[in-house]
């Protein structure tokens, strides 16, 4: 360094500028932060550097895929911005499948991502990728900053857009200059988003329209997905619900979000929902869609979706409305703030024929499964998790049929107690959610409902969780396949089980291994203890439920079909 | 049906990308889509012209306005509006042919904005049918080259149509 570069560096650390990192960590302080998930990488070093003294706690995962899903997990479990970091390159890349779990189930998350130095930006450099390119479509929004004047203001603005609307992941992209680069910071940032609008309150004349609606209707069904849950509007559901004598069905998403132990509620509809709501959805009057969005997994083949209804719809994203069903009266808004005013409108009417017919729907056609054999049934497990956590437990899945069977057996009766990827389907994301919502819930029992295939995906992870000593507990229902692909190519493949049986790991020694406490169950009559021994386990823990092998998920409406065409009936019939 | 959607955009990079990218991925067909600067320097007015149902078009409206540099959108469909595309042509001219060439340039109110001793180049605008018919009347003269912008458009505020 010549004495003159030297002098001017002393210079700049006399006066009151901040290093970009300085910024970076004073700004997440600012907005609340207090935990990360991380991995690091040359271009993110200066952040990782200004991270060991700040009063924020960063948890590195072993895979960046892992950090974004222990992101969101954190998120759904906590209601606050999930933040994950992650290098330049092959890091940001690895980024993509955590951001689009959390795009398509509408998850507030940051990811904050090292870029090469801006003049090598383009020319294919170490490491560079382009990553707001590559993550523009898995993104609510992204950008990178090429200005360290602007970096504040762009952080405020991520953290923002995240979190309100119709939540959802923002990246920002940040060289590695930028990060090293003083900047005198002046005053509080401004934000600058004259193109983002936030609708909360819906149009009054069609709230009147959807009270009106609901105290004329016979045969009405409120139908419920994951939007009422990010809106915290679960307590306004309930009272309308009750006020008006509606029965409810949730989503996927929307499980939790309305208490499955109330007599309204007809719990999940959809391909693999129960009989009950989707005859009832069939031969409704009017369905109130309420932070849902008509996705094929609900409604089958949409041309005989809920063929008699009137169709209400209530969402703050009006992209959603119309786009898969067209409806009769659309509601722009807060769900919160929509109900709220809803309640004032709507009248009790007892509809005591309505819901003698969904009765005996129920009665006839409830989730059930073969209880008299010897072998264990996955449903057994999950009804045996749901009875010893009284139902209390934060359960996150995996996908398959692990993730159907815990979203028909175990009843949830509170918002953010479910925690599953519905939109993308995101294999692996079990374990990394658990861990993440483990945190978020220090005090809470955080159960992963796994499948083998979707565990093996992201299993290293159970390292982070032995580091950090989260008592989370991994329940595989080990199937030894690929259970779903398996179960559809029993019934449309002639059972040429290609490519979905593979060889697995012993998983107790892979947990032991990895430091966790791990246990393989194989008799039906050791789930119980089993179940009693997890629950008590203070380590991360896996126990290998050796369940059925081609046990199927029942009810299922098969692709294309309308909801009321399901195949199984007459199994869940015969065990009723 | 075609209609005419125009949205005012933050002056940002990116904003093309995103715009195309999610016209790409939503399966929305694109008919022309043309970019320019506006009268204040933070904004860009992107005119797109898309294909498909009332339905399709809401969709593409809504989903436009969902981008957050998006900052405004209109659709056009249905409003008094002015609509205009520019060409540049080549058309081959021998010296025989010319004096029909020009009568036919000067019907459409084009320009010669070149010449060679075998072709020439000229600058049509108007509505995208004159410019079309323009393309089909020069035609059995033998076309060597045509760039055309797309279609923009503003609405019009006075009813009736002044003559350019
Ligand atoms: C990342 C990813 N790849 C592929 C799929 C397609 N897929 C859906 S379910 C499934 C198999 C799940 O097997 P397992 O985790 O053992 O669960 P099971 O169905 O047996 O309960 C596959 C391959 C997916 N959802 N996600």
């Amino acid at each position: 360094m010549s004495p003159k570069s030297r002098s001017a560096a002393v210079s700049a650390d006399k006066s009151t500028s901040k290093a970009g990192a300085q910024i970076i960590v004073d700004t997440l302080i600012d907005l609340g932060v207090d935990t990360m998930f991380g991995y690091c990488g040359g271009v993110v070093l200066p952040l990782f550097d200004r991270l060991y003294d700040a009063p924020i706690r960063v948890i590195v995962p072993r895979h960046e895929q892992g950090g974004c899903h222990m992101a969101d997990g954190y998120a759904r479990a906590s209601g606050k911005v999930g933040v994950v970091i992650a290098t330049s390159g092959p890091g940001a890349c690895n980024l993509v499948t955590g951001l689009a779990t959390a795009l398509m189930d509408s998850v507030p998350l940051v990811a904050l991502t090292g870029q090469v130095r801006t003049e090598l930006i383009g020319n294919d450099a170490f490491q560079e990728a382009d990553t707001t390119g590559i993550t523009r479509s898995v993104t609510k929004y992204n950008s990178i900053v090429k200005d360290i004047k602007d970096l504040s203001r762009v952080i405020h603005e991520a953290f923002y857009i995240a979190s309100t609307s119709r939540p959802g992941p923002v990246l920002v992209d940040i060289p590695v200059d930028i990060q090293v680069a003083r900047y005198e910071a002046d005053g509080p940032v401004k934000m600058d988003l004259p193109g983002y609008k936030v609708q909360t309150k819906g149009h009054t004349r069609q709230i009147s329209a959807t009270a009106a609606a609901i105290n004329k209707s016979e045969k009405p069904v409120l139908y419920v997905g994951g939007g009422v849950v990010t809106a915290n509007a679960s307590e306004e559901l309930r009272a309308l619900a009750q006020k008006a004598h509606l029965p409810v069905t949730m989503t996927l998403m929307g499980l939790g979000a309305f208490d499955q132990n109330s007599p309204e509620s007809l719990d999940m509809l959809g391909m693999h929902g129960s009989a009950y709501a989707n005859y009832a959805v069939q031969e409704c009057d009017l369905l109130i869609a309420i932070g849902a969005r008509f996705d094929d997994r609900v409604t089958g083949k949409v041309k005989t979706f809920a063929p008699n209804a009137k169709i209400i719809h209530i969402d703050i994203d009006p992209t959603s409305i119309s786009k898969n069903v067209i409806v009769d009266i659309p509601v722009v808004g807060d769900a919160k703030y929509i109900l709220t005013e809803l309640l004032k409108e709507v009248e009790f009417r007892e509809r005591a024929a309505w819901f003698k017919r969904i009765a005996e729907w129920k009665k006839k056609l409830p989730f059930t499964y073969d209880k008299k054999v010897s072998t264990i049934k996955p449903q057994y497990v999950i009804e045996e998790l749901c009875r010893q956590t009284k139902g209390e437990a934060i359960v996150t899945t995996g996908v398959g049929q692990n993730q159907m069977w815990a979203a028909q057996f175990f009843k949830f009766s509170r918002p953010r107690q479910f925690i599953s990827s519905g939109g993308l389907g995101t294999m692996g994301y079990g374990l990394p959610a658990a861990i993440g919502a483990q945190i978020a819930r220090p005090d809470a029992t955080v159960i992963d409902i796994d499948g083998d295939h979707s565990f093996n995906m992201t299993m290293t992870e159970l390292a982070t969780a032995v580091e950090h000593k989260l008592p989370i507990k991994v329940c595989i229902l080990n199937n030894g396949y690929m259970g779903m692909p398996r179960q559809w190519q029993e019934l449309f493949y002639g059972k040429r089980y290609s490519c979905s049986c593979l060889q697995n790991p012993n998983y107790a020694d892979v947990a032991k291994a990895l430091g966790a406490a791990g246990e393989t169950v194989e008799k039906k009559a050791d789930v119980p203890k089993a179940i009693e021994k997890l629950l008590a386990e203070k380590r991360p823990c896996v126990f290998d439920f050796r369940i059925e092998r081609e046990e199927n998920v029942w009810p299922m409406v098969a692709a294309g079909k309308s909801l009321n065409e399901m195949d199984g009936l007459d199994i869940l019939e015969s065990m009723a | 049906m075609k209609h005419i959607i125009s949205a005012l955009v933050e002056n940002k990079p990116g904003v093309l990308a995103h715009v195309a990218g999610m016209f790409a991925a939503r399966a929305f067909n694109i008919d022309s889509l043309v970019v320019g600067r506006t009268e204040d320097p933070k904004l860009s007015r992107m005119t797109i012209v898309v294909v498909g149902d009332d339905r399709v078009v809401e969709q593409v409206r809504k989903q436009l306005a969902k981008i957050v540099p998006v900052v405004k959108v209109q659709d056009f469909a249905g409003q008094p509006m002015v609509a205009r595309d520019l060409m540049l042509i080549t058309i081959s001219a021998p010296a025989d042919k010319r004096p029909e060439i020009l009568s036919l340039i000067e019907m459409f109110k084009g320009r010669v904005v070149d010449i060679s001793t075998k072709q020439l180049m000229v600058e049509v605008s108007g509505p995208e049918s004159k410019i079309e018919a323009f393309i089909d009347a020069c035609k059995p003269y033998g076309i060597k080259n045509v760039a055309r912008t797309g279609t923009i458009a503003m609405p019009r505020q006075g009813q009736a149509e002044v003559k350019s």
